[in-house]
């Protein structure tokens, strides 16, 4: 007999099939993923430029925002432990604002992404919810995409807002002695925006002009700042 | 049988459904389908994978060996899931975001490896992306009931998150603006409930065609291909 089926014979005949089909479908992906590349650069561009035209104007600055961005390594009071990106809006080279990526780690259901634009000025001009895993219908009203409330969503409280000082005391729901309202039945995944968001408004407004000096680009610790926080 | 045979939509329309009779693929069933939009998405979704994987395998049949056959489909189901996932990210990009993990797990998802490797290992590809195609469509069809029986009871609205697909769009509100929602119809539970009220239903429809034709005069057809009756 001259082909024979011994185990040698037949394990490399297989290895070599596989390997061939894994080099045909590998290429069917390459490819697909060379094509689609552009198109999603695009969209997820897209994406982030509408959320931040949320919570900032887009007429209100005119530099590259998207672009003009640094890295914060991991800040407690941003909550956001492989550290945040804040982007630096500035109109005729003034600082207008910044964005800052923060987590609520303590809403019902785990953690709360947030952006917080904070204006030059030490008030915020808009705060989102970019991820959270509240439940639907009872503590997601903190994502104004799902709030009920179209007009006048609950996230919309925290603009104008500034702190005093380092006077955190109104930032609380009313039903524990603060300024903000919530939902009945839902107040954790509001406290935990709250909280999160004075936080981050802390932060930005003790480091701003670190922020803004610093270099496009640059990846800035979170240590070594005067007066953060008391 | 041919590609356009009538039994190749029976089967997968009605008596072999995937979400009905085999129960197949139940992870994204449950999951999505918490609004119509989402699970009419992922629907498509599966019937495009189903068509090309098992176009594919019809085609590449006589090159895949028999003892490694199982290694070969799930490669291809796993390329070209990654396909889908690739072009769903770039040119649908919000719904991508909804549905998140639920596209690259259709690789998971036993109905497609089911009608591999029980119809279009076997047969030739027309035949078998037709068959891919129907039994798709069953599944998007209990999809979209589920759907939209969860997002009616649990949210009082039809279509929402069209907004995703169609800019401007918004969903109807059946139940009027101050429906208070009914939260276990969008959470897991509702799921399991949602879908064996389906199965229930369907189960009490083919028991009465069943006694229609007993009682009827005429001797019943015996079915063209081998299916087992419940």
């Amino acid at each position: 007999m001259s082909t024979e089926y011994t185990a040698a014979r037949t394990s490399i005949r297989t290895a070599l099939i596989l390997t061939l089909f894994a080099s045909l479908f590998t290429a069917a992906m390459a490819l697909t993923y060379r094509y689609t590349k552009p198109a999603i650069d695009t969209a997820v561009a897209e994406v982030k430029r509408k959320l931040i035209a949320e919570v900032l104007a887009p007429e209100s600055y005119d530099n590259a925002l998207l672009d003009d961005v640094v890295t914060v390594l991991a800040p407690a009071e941003l909550g956001i432990d492989e550290g945040s990106l804040v982007y630096r809006a500035r109109k005729r080279g003034e600082p207008v604002a910044l964005i800052v990526e923060a987590r609520a780690p303590d809403g019902y259901g785990g953690g709360i992404d947030l952006i917080v634009a904070v204006g030059a000025d030490g008030r915020l001009t808009g705060v989102r919810a970019t991820a959270h895993k509240e439940t639907p219908g009872l503590g997601d009203y903190v994502d104004p995409r799902k709030d009920p409330n179209k007009t006048r969503p609950w996230i919309n409280q925290f603009v104008g807002r500034g702190l005093t000082g380092s006077d955190t005391s109104g930032w609380k729901v009313r039903k524990d002695g603060g300024d903000f309202d919530a939902r009945a039945g839902a107040t954790i995944s509001a406290r935990a925006v709250i909280a999160a968001t004075a936080r981050a408004l802390a932060w930005a407004d003790a480091n701003q002009h670190r922020l803004f000096d610093a270099k496009t680009g640059e990846r800035i610790t979170a240590a070594a700042n005067a007066g953060a926080k008391p | 049988m041919s590609a356009f045979s009538k039994d190749t939509w029976i089967n997968g329309l009605w008596k072999q459904n995937p979400g009905l009779v085999q129960l197949l693929g139940l992870c994204p069933i449950l999951a999505v389908s918490t609004t119509m939009v989402n699970a009419v998405s992922l629907g498509i979704a599966t019937i495009v994978v189903m068509a090309l994987a098992n176009l594919s395998v019809a085609t590449l049949r006589n090159f895949i060996p028999y003892e490694i056959r199982i290694p070969v489909f799930i490669l291809i189901i796993a390329s070209l899931v990654t396909v889908v996932d690739l072009l769903f990210n770039a040119y649908l990009h919000e719904l991508y975001l909804v549905l998140g993990i639920f596209i690259p797990l259709i690789v998971t998802n036993c109905i497609v490896l089911a009608r591999i490797e029980a119809f279009a290992a076997k047969n030739d590809p027309l035949v078998s992306t037709f068959d891919g195609i129907a039994q798709g469509v069953g599944l998007l069809l209990v999809l979209a009931v589920l759907g939209t029986m969860r997002e009616l009871i649990g949210a009082g609205t039809l279509f929402g998150g069209i907004d995703l697909i169609i800019e401007g769009a918004s969903a109807i509100k059946v139940l009027g603006t101050d429906y208070p929602g009914f939260l276990i119809a969008i959470l897991p539970p509702g799921a399991f409930f949602a879908l064996g009220c389906l199965i229930a239903a369907f189960n009490w429809i083919n028991s009465r065609a069943t006694a229609r034709k007993h009682a009827a005069p005429v001797t019943p057809q015996a079915p063209a291909d081998a299916v087992p009756e419940s």
